[in-house]
């Protein structure tokens, strides 16, 4: 790396690349969870989905959340986003109260940006369509600008010639990739991908780590991932949450020290394979509480 | 396919004369046996489509775009005339003509010893100087068609405009549907001829009973494939809009109409085809003109091969106003028609 600065043109993001890192205090989309409980229904017949639940996202990292199928962990991302409601506990984004005594639901906004399981680009518009859709529901942009805007996000992440495209006509890759541009466009505090790669084969599950790894290393945007694959999530994340079965609280939290930007060659390093195995035996211990639960895959 | 429709076509007319409108079932039947051959043609269609396409996303200019349909239109014929689908149809037809020429005219058998056969129907409809005074040469048989077609449309256009936003609350709004639809569901099963006394005693003159009764079924076909449409959007599609900084009106109009169109296009479908049902058991109760009226005086004036050709005319004009719907449909949902293409069925 040169330290002159880098001509424009010679890549189509150059140009997009943040200022350096600012401070830790400066970054935002720190989330704290505390005490957080999630009850279904009311009364004995009440199942404890989430409970105690306490830890914290820090700002501008990758946190990754593993644990047994249906042990709660979307319960945990809907009611930040916004979609459910929480019994009790609070969640506190960047010091302000999400959700709490007094206001048990948080509202969706774009601040907070989900990334559904089986993708939620609106069929019936365009790529280009979809990408601007945020910032002109919020009357931030006019069109002309919001597609503007959006021609420089799919560019950057190399989706230019597909803007005219219906969603179903490309690619499921394609589709998650655009529809993080699509969160991207709205400059949200966090991203919370709730098992977004799971219907993907591996080969695709590959690139897309990849690609969103690199969207990360441009935007330094906070991320909450959800998954269950414990590989995505070592490759993934700064720091690995893992859950125990339901109800759902913090096990183990792990810090991830292998530096970023990181790529594929990190699969095969010995302290990857070191932070696989404490992984692997923390679920496998609650996969087998899950499994004698008689909890189904969902 | 044809004529597969024009028989259900037949079928329905009967239908309508012995038990009034079908019921549900006979709906839902009716709907998939139609989506099939749809998405069919809705494939070959969009295949072509795309490879035009393709030249025209790069400009997408005006005049590229012109000539882009012209040789999608050609590319469709190509294909349609190189599959075995138009020769099929042909011989559907043929074996249907043969049926009825072998059973009436030569075999003659008892069951039909009263029906005209198909030569007579055919020298009948064709003739300049008709027997019984109706032929595609006398302007009364037009007057026929047109007179139908306007109830049938102004009682279409009606019930889209009043049932396609009805479904839609229906969908959208729990408390909405609590009150009404249990009021709307009890309505539903009478069928159009029990309203005949009461629209009658309702309305004045003969037209606008006729357009009520007409208006009833498409309505009910509208409304309830509209509200299906609503409820059968993905969740994480409005929780996305919602996510992305949209309000409950913009989430109405991007999400809710937008999702539910292709339900609402299946509706209407369904609707035009009810409502001719519905108008012939109007005609035949009252009015002074329309293809059931003429099916109905020739019965009584035992002019048979009158009556078939006013049943055949029924099956052609019904068949075409459902494919227009279809084609606007098409027109309207172009992500769907390419979407379709791909064999995606997300």
């Amino acid at each position: 790396m040169k330290p002159a600065p880098v001509p424009s043109g010679e890549r189509p993001f150059a140009e997009a690349k943040p200022p350096p890192l600012a401070p830790q205090a400066h970054r935002k989309g720190e989330i704290r969870i505390a005490d957080v409980v999630k009850i279904y229904g009311s009364g004995t017949s009440g199942v404890r989905a989430v409970d105690n639940c306490t830890f914290d996202v820090p700002a501008g990292k990758i946190t990754v959340v593993v644990g047994p199928s249906g042990c709660g962990k979307t319960t945990l991302l809907n009611a930040i986003a916004g979609f459910h409601s929480i019994t009790s506990g609070t969640i506190h984004l960047d010091g302000a109260l999400l959700c709490g005594p007094g206001r048990l639901k948080a509202d969706p906004g774009p601040d907070r940006i989900v990334v559904f399981q089986n993708g939620a680009l609106f069929p019936w518009k365009t790529i280009i369509e979809n990408v601007a859709f945020g910032p002109m529901m919020q009357g931030r942009l006019n069109k002309k600008e919001a597609f503007e805007k959006a021609r420089g996000m799919l560019a950057e992440a190399g989706l230019r010639d597909l803007e005219s495209n219906y969603p179903g006509e490309i690619s499921s890759g394609m589709r998650r990739r655009v529809e993080i541009a699509r969160a991207l466009m709205n400059d949200p505090k966090v991203l919370l991908l709730d098992e977004p790669y799971r219907a993907l084969d591996s080969l695709t599950k590959s690139v897309m780590h990849e690609a969103l790894l690199e969207t990360f290393d441009r935007n330094q945007v906070t991320i909450f991932f959800i998954t269950h694959d414990l590989e995505e999530a070592i490759f993934l994340g700064h720091r690995v949450v893992i859950m125990t079965t339901r109800p759902c609280r913090p096990k183990k939290i792990l810090t991830v020290d292998i530096p970023h930007p990181r790529d594929y060659s990190v699969l095969t390093a010995k302290r990857f394979r070191e932070y696989l195995d404490e992984t692997i035996a923390a679920v496998h211990e609650e996969a087998l509480k899950a499994f004698a639960a008689g909890e189904r895959e969902r | 396919m044809n004529c597969e429709a024009a028989g259900s076509r037949f079928a329905g007319v009967l239908g309508s004369l012995l038990a009034g409108l079908p019921t549900g079932a006979a709906r839902v039947a009716g709907s998939a046996e139609g989506e099939d051959g749809v998405k069919d043609l809705e494939s070959t269609l969009a295949a072509a489509q795309i490879n035009a396409g393709e030249a025209a996303t790069a400009g997408f200019a005006e005049g590229a775009d012109r000539a882009s349909r012209v040789e999608i239109a050609a590319y469709r014929l190509k294909q349609w005339l190189t599959s075995p689908r138009p020769y099929l149809m042909l011989l559907g037809f043929g074996l249907f003509f043969a049926f009825w020429y072998l059973t009436v005219e030569v075999w003659k058998l008892p069951r039909f010893s009263q029906m005209p056969g198909p030569t007579t129907i055919i020298s009948e409809w064709l003739s300049p100087d008709p027997t019984y005074g109706l032929s595609i040469y006398s302007p009364e048989y037009y007057q026929h068609i047109w007179v139908s077609w306007r109830r049938v449309s102004v009682a279409f256009l009606l019930a889209t405009a009043t049932g396609v936003p009805l479904g839609l609350f229906l969908g959208w709004s729990q408390p909405f549907k609590e009150y009404v639809f249990p009021v709307f569901e009890l309505l539903r099963p009478i069928p159009p001829l029990a309203w005949v006394p009461l629209a009658i005693i309702m309305f004045q003159g003969s037209e606008t009973p006729i357009v009520f009764l007409t208006f009833l079924a498409s309505f009910y076909a509208t409304t309830l494939n509209t509200m299906l449409g609503v409820e059968s959007i993905d969740v994480s599609f409005v929780r996305a809009a919602y996510c992305l900084g949209a309000k409950r009106r913009q989430v109405f109009w991007h999400v809710i109409v937008p999702g539910a169109m292709p339900f609402i296009f299946t509706g209407l479908q369904i609707s035009v085809g009810v409502a001719w049902f519905s108008l012939v058991a109007g005609e035949m109760v009252s009015g002074q003109y329309g293809l059931g009226y003429l099916i109905n005086t020739s019965y009584t004036m035992v002019q048979y091969p009158t009556m078939v050709i006013g049943m055949i005319t029924l099956g052609i004009v019904g068949y075409a106003t459902s494919a227009a719907v279809r084609m606007f449909g098409n027109y309207l949902m172009q992500w769907r028609t390419r979407e379709l293409a791909m064999g995606g069925d997300k």
